[in-house]
């Protein structure tokens, strides 16, 4: 009973941090926000009784993705908005 | 109409995609309908001619070995392209792009701890017969924590020269040693070492030696990866 429980309490937060990853427009924080999509999954699949599939998901899905997308949002306007690049571009021009 | 024309089409695809979800019996010991004997050949040659703990490893190094070649070679495939794409002259290759120095607890401590982590990712890949892991896990370990490095000193650098080097070994290693299951057994990847006992570290065949050429393999293409992304200076925030 305990397992089951815990299994829908890791599939409701994994919904609620797909939704949120989303829904933000601070790309650094939806970034973050698939990497945890990634923790929970592999918690999961180690629940599940697949110990293999578990390692792969928390070294690439957490550590390695996360970070190269954290390095191109780095390189790039954080924020979604359209305005904000605007005001960017004007002060470049200034 | 268009809305329509997407709503049948969503319906369409549920349908479909329901169905098939309905078929695999999650839980009961038949998991899918119909090809119950592949499983069982699987685990049972997996016991009783290659003597490993491990199915999966196996599946992937043994019976599904090429299928892991052509894996390998995907992902030497990417990384030659990244490079081209993202190629630069010598000279322009200089200092990272920083935006603040990393504090001394966080260069320490990754001194502290690199070991550790290329440790943890040679003990996966070396026991990836006998432990979960493998390969493509020990890999990305080894490789994540090359990216520490890279993150905490501005100045550590790797040499590309020595990580094609690594690369070109570890793939030659992989096909030559199917090769000469070709020339031993008639298959290619065929086992043409004892297998020992179970459960031992030297045992598996040519599991054990696959799977550290796989896992020097991917450690060099994953951190070349990383240091050619890290080293392309953005043009939006300067």
């Amino acid at each position: 009973m305990i397992y089951f429980i815990l299994i829908a309490v890791l599939l409701v937060l994994i919904i609620a941090a797909a939704i949120y990853a989303v829904r933000q427009k601070d790309l650094l924080y939806a970034t973050l926000a698939t990497g945890i999509i990634s923790l929970i999954l592999s918690v999961l699949y180690f629940l599940l009784q697949a110990p293999d599939v578990a390692l792969t998901e928390a070294a690439i899905g957490v550590a390695l993705t996360t970070i190269i997308f954290v390095i191109t949002v780095r390189n790039t306007v954080r924020m979604e908005d359209e305005s904000d690049k605007k005001e960017k571009i004007k002060s470049a021009v200034k | 109409m268009k809305k329509l024309l997407v709503i049948v089409l969503l319906a369409v695809l549920g349908f479909y995609t329901a169905s098939t979800f309905f078929d695999i019996g999650f839980g009961s010991p038949h998991f899918v309908k119909g090809i119950d004997p592949v499983k069982d050949i699987y685990i049972n040659q997996t016991v009783k001619s290659l003597n490993v703990p491990n199915a999966v490893t196996s599946i992937v190094v043994n019976f599904r070995g090429f299928d892991t070649l052509g894996e390998v070679t995907v992902l030497f495939l990417a990384v030659t392209v990244l490079g081209s794409v993202l190629y630069k002259k010598r000279h322009e290759v200089g200092e990272r792009s920083v935006l603040f120095s990393a504090s001394s607890v966080v260069t320490s401590g990754a001194k502290l701890i690199f070991p550790a982590i290329i440790l943890l990712g040679a003990y996966v890949f070396i026991h990836g017969h006998l432990s979960p892991g493998g390969g493509f896990q020990g890999g990305v370990i080894i490789a994540t924590g090359f990216l520490l490095m890279l993150l905490s000193y501005e100045s550590y650098s790797v040499s590309h020269k020595a990580l094609s080097i690594v690369e070109s070994l570890a793939g030659i290693t992989f096909a030559g040693v199917g090769l000469l299951g070709l020339l031993h057994g008639g298959s290619f990847l065929h086992n043409f070492l004892p297998t020992g006992v179970m459960n031992s570290l030297f045992s598996g065949g040519i599991i054990p030696i696959i799977y550290i050429a796989v896992g020097f393999k991917v450690a060099a293409e994953l951190t070349g990866v990383i240091y050619t992304v890290l080293n392309e200076k953005g043009e939006g925030n300067e």
